[in-house]
């Protein structure tokens, strides 16, 4: 599903990725994990081909990202911070998304879901945090694409909205999607993830099952086997 | 790119200041037209407007909507859309709004109060073309400037820089170059200098129209053919259009080498 | 007064003589085949009926009052050999021919018709086409010059002549000819109290109309574009200059009109229209300017040397990219209760008179003086906050020049 090798980025003479080669199959929940600074949204932004790499390969679907947009058809993704323009209106702007994907949605369902349809009619600037990120949820999921990224997807929901999201989300694996996750609450992670992708400055530190993870740092509560990732490497 | 520029067009159509930029130039023309009863004078008052009004306006108007659709244009660049689309996208719409506000803005008043049946129609006209190159390119500088400057008040900053220097600078630091080598032939110098600055040019157009009899009292042969024939319309409009092309040129460039 | 008598008496005279005066027709299949001929049988008063057709010749002399008739236009074709008509007797009128071919020469003037020491001429309804000198008036006084069609193809000046000349000629009217394509469409040259009025005298090589040494003399309603240079008049005494227009007079020297050493002259409802210089002012003084257009011209007025006690009022400046120009920093001449469209002032006590005075004379005249290749900065924003300086405390320019009463609206 994804390919990269040998992943270059730096910003300015920050080296945000090196030597980063990362192998993603097909079907799965992967948590993108992190401390901050650490290089998770440039992994990310560089698979959807906002990041332009300085060196490496980077392929999704056995497409090649660099100078090509077709192969985002494909993927689903949640940006972090939804601000939308704000002079649209809920509808407006879920019409075109519409419009500039071409393909079949599922809207009304999702719509439905997460009850928005009191606020389909009000500009997008007037709406709450939560509303907004609920909108957001709404744009990723209506189409069906193999590939979902999701980055922070929890922010701001709702206890109530975060079970049907973990539900949509745990649908979308059911159907043998990817999903990518990246987000700072472990026990999300824990209850979701079926492989952790570490980050550690600019490079894979560590990839597998949460399993794996624990056994690896001998711990036995999940929260904590990531806390003596960052302590074990701090300390080497 | 169609569709993003419509969404951006349709986004500020929608947007207060797209609104506050066209109730400016119709009220504008209204004041005037009111003031002087005279749409000769008018056209000439208009002009000075235009000259440093619409570049300033074009220019403010293009770094804000750039930075305030920083989110939107995220959510964009992760849709299946090539990227130049976008940013000549939204560069589209921007600078379309402007244009249609200000020649909407200005041509209501004017066409309300005769102009169809006067002879100004042609500066008129005129006028407007040249309003309308100058929104594309300050739009398109506004652009570049704000696409290569994350930081939003640096990059405001530079912006009106830029305009001070083209609108006010340009020309003295011109007239002043005259002044001291005015013992040399200067014409064909005098030319090309205003051929840098597009507000130069665009007076230029306008000063063929309103002051070719001061123009044609100068001896030299450069100037008499250039002003003369159509050498210097000809040569105005395609160096205007030079100008349009290239900062947008460079604003598709950039932007598919850009981070996000 | 006498002056009119004096042409009544004269047409009552010929009117008496046609009773006993005969016609005699020229046609090329006549009796008389030729003008030369007919000239030669004709007696005093006698009329000459020339009929259509062509007739191949020169240097024809009428030397005795008579009348030179042509019927739909006969054609004398000079065929470039020298002068075509030469008067030299009182009381001759050459009426409705079509001359062409006149000689061209460098040493000598030849003319189509030349006047020479001859009064009460008419010469009228004359069409001339090819030609180097058109009608010439030598010391030839109380005649008239009317309707008459000069069209001339001059290329250079040097090998080219006037439409119109008059050399020491006095008390003669020059009225509805139309002259193009010549030297000078109109010259004058030592002639007093003319009177010139309804000509059109346009696209000639200089001047649409041309004034030495000439004075008391009158010229309105006339029409001078794309001339050259536009009029001249130059070293004359009280001319008059009513309702005339000059229009599109566009080049390195080109100006409506050129006063230089002009005094007590008048210059009433003109209207000077996209000219390079509207009226360009060297040396003279005592000039009345009243009720004048100046419309779109580079420079309305510009004013070089010495010139004083001149008056402008109730004139209308109308977008000009200059108003005045001057190229000192004195001033002793009077503007007032004229209307700027570039004024900018306001009028409170709603007395139709600005409340601040306006300042004609913009600092960027100066420096375009001084370096002409700045027009290309004219109308610029830098430019503007220069002469808005400049206006607020007058440094290089005369600061007693304004007009302390200007019109808020434009002078009838």
């Amino acid at each position: 599903m994804i390919e990269i090798e040998n992943l270059h980025k730096k910003f300015g003479k920050n080296q945000v990725l090196s030597h980063l080669d990362l192998h993603i199959n097909e079907g799965g929940i992967f948590a993108v994990l992190g401390p901050n600074g650490s290089g998770k949204t440039t992994l990310i932004k560089s698979i959807l081909g906002m990041v332009v790499p300085n060196k490496g390969n980077l392929t999704v679907l056995g497409a090649s990202v660099r100078k090509n947009w077709k192969y985002r058809q494909e993927i689903d993704y949640l940006p972090q911070i939804a601000n939308f323009p704000g002079n649209l209106k809920v509808r407006e702007l879920i019409r075109m998304i519409k419009d500039l994907r071409q393909k079949p949605s599922r809207e009304q369902e999702l719509i439905t879901l997460f009850g928005l349809e009191p606020f389909l009619d009000k500009k997008l600037a007037t709406l709450s945090g939560g509303t907004k990120q609920k909108v957001n949820i709404v744009l990723t999921f209506m189409f069906d694409s193999p590939l979902i990224i999701l980055d922070e997807p929890t922010t701001g929901l709702d206890p109530a909205s975060l079970i049907k999201l973990k539900e949509l989300i745990l649908q979308e694996k059911g159907k043998g999607k990817t999903i990518l996750i990246t987000t700072h609450i472990m026990q999300f992670v824990e209850e979701m993830a079926d492989k952790i992708v570490y980050l550690l400055e600019g490079n894979i530190y560590f990839k597998g099952t949460i399993d794996e993870l624990m056994a690896k740092t001998e711990q036995s509560d999940f929260e904590h086997a990531i806390a003596a990732i960052s302590t074990h490497t701090t300390n080497a | 790119m169609l569709k993003i520029l419509k969404y951006s067009f349709y986004d500020l159509m929608r947007s207060r200041w797209s609104y506050v930029y066209f109730l400016f130039y119709l009220a504008l023309g209204f004041v005037l037209l009111f003031l002087n009863q005279d749409l000769s004078k008018a056209v000439i008052t208009l002009m000075n407007v235009i000259i440093v009004l619409v570049p300033l306006i074009s220019t403010i108007f293009g770094v804000m909507y750039f930075y305030n659709s920083k989110e939107f244009t995220e959510l964009l660049l992760a849709q299946p859309l090539k990227r130049t689309s976008i940013f000549l996208g939204q560069y589209l719409g921007v600078a379309g709004s402007l244009t249609l506000s200000l020649v909407l803005g200005l041509g209501i008043p004017f066409v309300l109060y005769g102009l169809f049946r006067s002879d100004a129609i042609w500066d008129f006209s005129l006028l407007l073309v040249t309003g309308a190159f100058l929104t594309m390119i300050f739009t398109a500088l506004a652009f570049n400037i704000a696409l290569s400057n994350e930081n939003k008040i640096k990059g405001f900053g530079y912006a009106v820089l830029m305009w001070l220097f083209l609108a006010v600078i340009y020309d003295g630091l011109f007239l002043l170059s005259l002044i001291i080598f005015e013992e040399y032939p200067l014409d064909s110098f005098s030319l090309a200098a205003t051929t840098f600055n597009p507000i130069d040019l665009s007076r230029t157009l306008i000063l063929l129209k309103l002051d070719i009899s001061a123009l044609l009292g100068y001896t030299g042969a450069v100037f008499k053919s250039y002003f003369g024939t159509n050498l210097g319309l000809f040569v105005s409009l395609g160096m205007l259009v030079l100008w349009t092309i290239l900062p947008v040129w460079r604003l598709a460039y950039k932007s598919k080498r850009k981070d996000f | 007064m006498g002056y009119y008598n004096r042409h009544l008496l004269v047409l009552l005279f010929l009117i008496g003589n046609s009773l006993w005066a005969k016609t005699i027709t020229v046609c090329p299949d006549c009796k008389v085949k030729s003008i030369k001929e007919g000239i030669g049988i004709a007696s005093d008063y006698d009329t000459l009926l020339i009929k259509k057709g062509t007739y191949k010749e020169f240097n024809l002399l009428v030397d005795k009052p008579m009348t030179l008739l042509g019927e739909n236009f006969p054609v004398i074709d000079g065929e470039d050999r020298g002068e075509i008509i030469r008067v030299v007797s009182d009381n001759v009128t050459i009426d409705g021919l079509f001359i062409i071919n006149v000689g061209t020469s460098y040493t000598t003037d030849y003319a189509a018709i030349r006047v020479v020491k001859s009064e009460n001429f008419l010469i009228q309804n004359v069409v001339l086409e090819k030609l180097f000198f058109g009608i010439y008036l030598e010391k030839s006084n109380h005649g008239k010059v009317y309707h008459n069609k000069i069209v001339g193809d001059a290329v250079d000046e040097y090998n080219s002549g006037n439409g119109i000349q008059l050399w020491y000629s006095h008390h003669v009217e020059v009225d509805r000819n139309i002259v193009q394509g010549v030297r000078d469409g109109i010259y004058l040259e030592f002639s007093d109290h003319i009177t010139i009025n309804d000509n059109e005298s346009t696209n000639n090589l200089r001047y649409g109309l041309h004034f030495m040494f000439s004075d008391d003399d009158v010229y309105t309603n006339n029409t001078f574009e794309k001339n050259g240079a536009g009029v001249a008049v130059m070293f004359s005494k009280r001319i008059r200059m009513v309702g005339n227009t000059f229009r599109q007079n566009w080049g390195t020297a080109a100006f409506g009109m050129l006063l230089k050493e002009i005094n007590d002259a008048e210059i009433i409802g003109n209207t000077f229209e996209e000219n390079t210089i509207g009226i360009n002012i060297e040396g003279s003084n005592r000039i009345t300017y009243r009720n004048n257009d100046f419309i779109n011209n580079g420079w309305a007025v510009k004013v070089l040397g010495a010139c004083y006690t001149n008056s402008f009022e109730h004139n209308n400046f109308l977008y000009n990219s200059f108003d005045i120009s001057y190229n000192s920093k004195l001033n002793d001449n009077k503007f007032e209760n004229n209307y700027w469209s570039n004024y900018t002032g306001y009028d409170l006590d709603k007395d139709g008179i600005g409340d601040v005075p306006y300042r004609p004379v913009k600092l960027f005249s100066y420096i375009v003086n001084r370096t002409p290749e700045t027009i290309v900065l004219l109308r610029s924003l830098f430019m503007d906050i220069i002469d808005f300086s400049e206006k607020v405390s007058p440094v290089f320019t005369p600061d007693n020049l304004l007009d302390t009463l200007p019109l808020m609206k434009k002078a009838e």
